[in-house]
């Protein structure tokens, strides 16, 4: 290997691969966790897609696989539907675009980023993604067992989650799922104190805030809505386990089963509600916002243009950050609240469509007049940009509390958050990956696969998602088993049939994606320095950067990320790390002056305990 | 290039001189205060849903009260110490404020007795009952972990390494402690304004 690098200490296989504390492998563990759940959570939807698109279907065929989840008549048994969506929002939300695509991104790129060794502490690094890994075990059992995964949707509302004789996903599937996501939450915070403690604390000399990339700021801002949200969840989820185990009732109240009153009285289900979403609107964002970093970067990169509004995107970021936590209760407008808070909660609500507009307004102004490079990166991002618009216009319908009393859980909000969410999210991870897979891996994907892949993705994700804004309006409520019980929704099943065709395409279509990411990491071609000509300062590193990142000292940052087509300069990008005195002949005025500070920064003493070089 | 110039609002500063560990110690100490904020605040939505008996409060929380308050002082008092280097000094602040440490999670339990000779359970229909009892022992598996980390720096401090040139770890359980005492005057607080 070209860098093998100047540290002496033994590395075993264990603490190279699998016990490191090295950001860029943890990184990796994190990608690969990731995708194996996308896997898992995409089949699952393969599974309920096709009881839905086609329900006279026999599913003989996938008795080797469920067993006696399906019925003698070769069916599937509509417990295990609700059980299958259930773990498909979990993993898809919790495992796969919350761990996935921020515990590999900021991971791999805050200490590269910001010119730093490492993270602040690697071994709580370590710890973080070892907690993950059980949580991901214990989830992952709680598939096999025998009377099924948690069973009561993603949100786990009580009382289906606090009786655990409710419905048999209530049972050990639901206490596996409590057990899990304690071991998730752990990992989250793990991870976002150390995330945090960096970004402040280790930024090499020059690196102010003002000159930190965009992904750096959304990783940043994700990681602080996480520490404040997922307490939260904490607390909810230890007065369900109370309520659950020793008999509490803080969510129960005059429950009847078989027609026999339950001891407990005196809480409240919506009690539990408001906790959840407490966590769970921020939870959207801590998914999007990553991948709204990620497209910032890569937009502005391939656009070969300054990212339009730098201050903007940070102020609007903010922005969502503080009102992602006053929203929660859009979520419960048709709960019985008094109408006057609602609307409160919908004035709010629709307050962070402006700073979600101001993004995409800058997304667009970027790209516009470009010099656009189509990369699949790219093209991933602007598909992101496109979902985000789509999906974003129809949250200002579901924003409106009397609007909502129609399309409240019914198929319209699965369109909604799919595209918004769901989808932008996990086209952001894709870009994420295509853009950074250099740098991870010394070696590039392949591009035309990367073009197939988008195109099919991108028509796919539209050909599954429109169709069920026209059943949600309809008024058919989601996590139902079937459609054709009711006369209402019969006019619905070629449609239904359709979408159930475009998600098998879709799903089958990421096989190409893994085929590229598996062949390209052994057999693709050498990655130059800098593939995309890009200014951040991961590109000044080694092909394939050891531990420690840089070999010799870390690089001094002079100027921020995005000086892209400067006009006077030679090149169309100019790196973070090429000072001032150097461009005379692209410099603004104010910049010369700052020729005066370089010398300065140059004689600042680099602190460098702690990473053992 | 129409543009602003955000690149070049600040010049160039150096980083955050905060020590690393004691900055995640306080991000750690926001999700401490987000976790019981939520408790708190499930307390208050649960209260607006249904009337709140008066009940007697434990005695023994006042008595557990003032020990924390007291302790925290016996905790600041090694910290001066241990700034002056006078080590027998520290050991004895460092072990006073274990003791009445345990001393509090002791009242802490007699608090929890007297609630039950009332006939409040953690399991009964009375919710605000329950939840005096999610305040307490949550609040409590704190001030243990807190003990924990005390008895780590008194063990250190044993070892001669607690001086005015090695502060940061009495620092850090400083912070901690006095946070952990906070906690409970607040808890303490909201309790005596809602019974
Ligand atoms: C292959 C792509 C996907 C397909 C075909 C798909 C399909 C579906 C469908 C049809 C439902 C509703 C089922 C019902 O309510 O009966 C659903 C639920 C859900 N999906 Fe997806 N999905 C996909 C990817 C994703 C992704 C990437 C996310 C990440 C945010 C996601 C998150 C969710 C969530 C949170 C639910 C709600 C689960 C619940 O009701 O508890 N899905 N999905
Ligand atoms: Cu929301």
């Amino acid at each position: 290997m070209d860098h093998s690098h100047d540290h002496e200490h033994k590395e075993t296989f264990i603490t190279k691969y699998v016990f490191s504390q090295d950001h860029k492998t943890i990184a990796k563990q994190y990608l690969i966790t990731g995708i194996f759940w996308a896997l898992i959570g995409g089949a699952m939807s393969i599974i309920f897609r096709l009881q839905l698109g086609f329900p006279d279907m026999n599913l003989e065929f996938l008795r080797p696989i469920l067993g006696g989840w399906i019925t003698p008549t070769g069916k599937l048994d509509p417990e295990f539907y609700l059980a299958l969506v259930t773990m498909h929002g979990t993993i898809m939300v919790f495992f796969v675009l919350t761990a996935g695509l921020s515990g590999t991104f900021s991971n791999f790129l805050i200490p590269l980023q910001i010119g730093a060794r490492d993270m602040a502490s690697g071994f709580l690094n370590m710890l973080s993604y070892w907690f993950f890994f059980l949580s991901s075990v214990v989830m992952f059992i709680s598939i096999f067992i025998p009377t099924g995964p948690a069973s009561g949707g993603w949100v786990i509302y009580p009382p289906l989650s606090a009786l655990p004789q409710a419905m048999s996903g209530s049972g050990l599937g639901m206490t596996l799922w409590l057990v899990a996501m304690v071991f998730f939450i752990v990992s989250i915070l793990l991870g976002g104190v150390n995330y945090i403690t960096t970004i402040i604390n280790l930024r090499t000399r020059g690196m102010s805030f003002s000159k930190l990339p965009l992904t750096i700021w959304s990783f940043f801002l994700t990681a602080i809505i996480g520490l404040l949200s997922f307490p939260v969840l904490v607390a909810a989820a230890l007065l369900l386990i109370f309520d659950r185990t020793f008999g509490t009732s803080f969510y129960l109240s005059e429950i009847f089963i078989n027609g026999e009153a339950l001891p407990q009285m005196g809480g409240s289900p919506i009690l539990f509600q408001h906790l959840f979403w407490f966590l769970g609107h921020p939870e959207v964002y801590i998914v999007l916002l990553p991948a709204l970093g990620i497209t910032s970067e890569i937009i502005a990169t391939n656009s070969r243009k300054p990212i339009f509004g730098y201050k903007a995107m940070i102020i609007s970021m903010l922005g969502i950050t503080v009102l992602s936590f006053i929203v929660w209760a859009h979520h419960m407008f048709v709960t019985g609240m008094n109408p006057f808070l609602g609307s409160i909660f919908m004035l709010l609500t629709l307050i962070i469509a402006i700073p979600s507009a101001v993004k995409v307004f800058n997304y667009l102004t970027t790209l516009w007049k470009g010099n656009i490079v189509f990369t699949p990166a790219m093209m991933f991002s602007i598909g992101l940009v496109s979902f985000f618009i789509s999906g974003g216009l129809t949250g200002i319908f579901l924003g409106n509390s009397a609007i909502d009393i129609q399309l409240h859980d019914t198929y319209f909000v699965v369109a909604h958050f799919h595209l918004v969410m769901g989808s932008a999210s996990f086209f952001g991870m894709l870009a994420g990956v295509y853009h950074w897979f250099p740098k991870m891996f010394g070696r590039m994907m392949d591009s035309k696969l990367g073009y197939i892949h988008f195109w099919l993705t991108f028509a796919g994700v539209y050909l599954v998602f429109f169709p069920l804004h026209y059943i949600g309006i309809a008024g058919f409520p989601r996590r139902y088993y079937s459609f054709t019980n009711f006369d209402a929704f019969n006019m619905f099943t070629d449609l239904n049939s359709l979408v159930s065709i475009a998600a098998i395409v879709t799903f089958c279509a990421q096989f190409i994606f893994l085929f590229n990411f598996f062949y390209s990491m052994f057999r693709g071609k050498k990655a130059p320095a800098n593939p995309w000509r890009s200014n951040t300062i991961e590109w000044t590193t080694p092909r394939v950067p050891g531990h420690g990142n840089w070999p010799g000292e870390i690089p001094i940052v002079y100027r921020w990320p995005y000086d892209y087509s400067k006009p006077g300069a030679a090149e169309d990008f100019i790196l973070q790390t090429v000072p001032f005195s150097e461009t005379k002949e692209s410099n603004l005025p104010h910049e010369n002056e700052l020729i005066a500070e370089e010398e300065e920064l140059k004689n600042m003493k680099v602190e460098e305990e702690s990473h053992g070089h | 290039m129409t543009n602003e110039n955000a690149h070049t609002m600040t010049g160039s500063k150096e980083t955050l001189s905060m020590h690393p560990k004691k900055f995640a110690l306080w991000l750690f100490i926001g999700t401490v205060i987000m976790l019981f904020g939520a408790f708190t605040s499930a307390f208050i939505v649960m209260a607006s849903e249904r009337a709140i008996q008066d009940i007697q409060l434990p005695g023994a929380l006042l008595y557990s009260t003032i020990t924390i308050l007291i302790s925290s002082a016996t905790m600041q008092m090694a910290y001066h110490y241990a700034k002056k280097d006078e080590l027998s000094k520290i050991k004895t602040f460092l072990t006073l404020t274990l003791v009445l440490g345990l001393v509090f999670l002791g009242l802490q339990y007699l608090a929890w007795d007297e609630l039950v000779l009332n006939n409040i359970y953690f399991t009964s229909n009375y919710v605000a009952g329950s939840f005096i009892y999610v305040f307490t022992g949550v609040h409590g598996l704190h001030i243990i972990s807190a003990l924990i980390f005390l008895a780590v720096v008194l063990a250190a401090s044993f070892k001669m390494k607690i001086h005015s040139k090695s502060l940061n770890q009495i620092e850090m359980c400083v912070t901690y402690w006095h946070f952990l005492g906070a906690l409970w005057l607040y808890l303490y607080i909201f309790l005596l304004l809602n019974f």
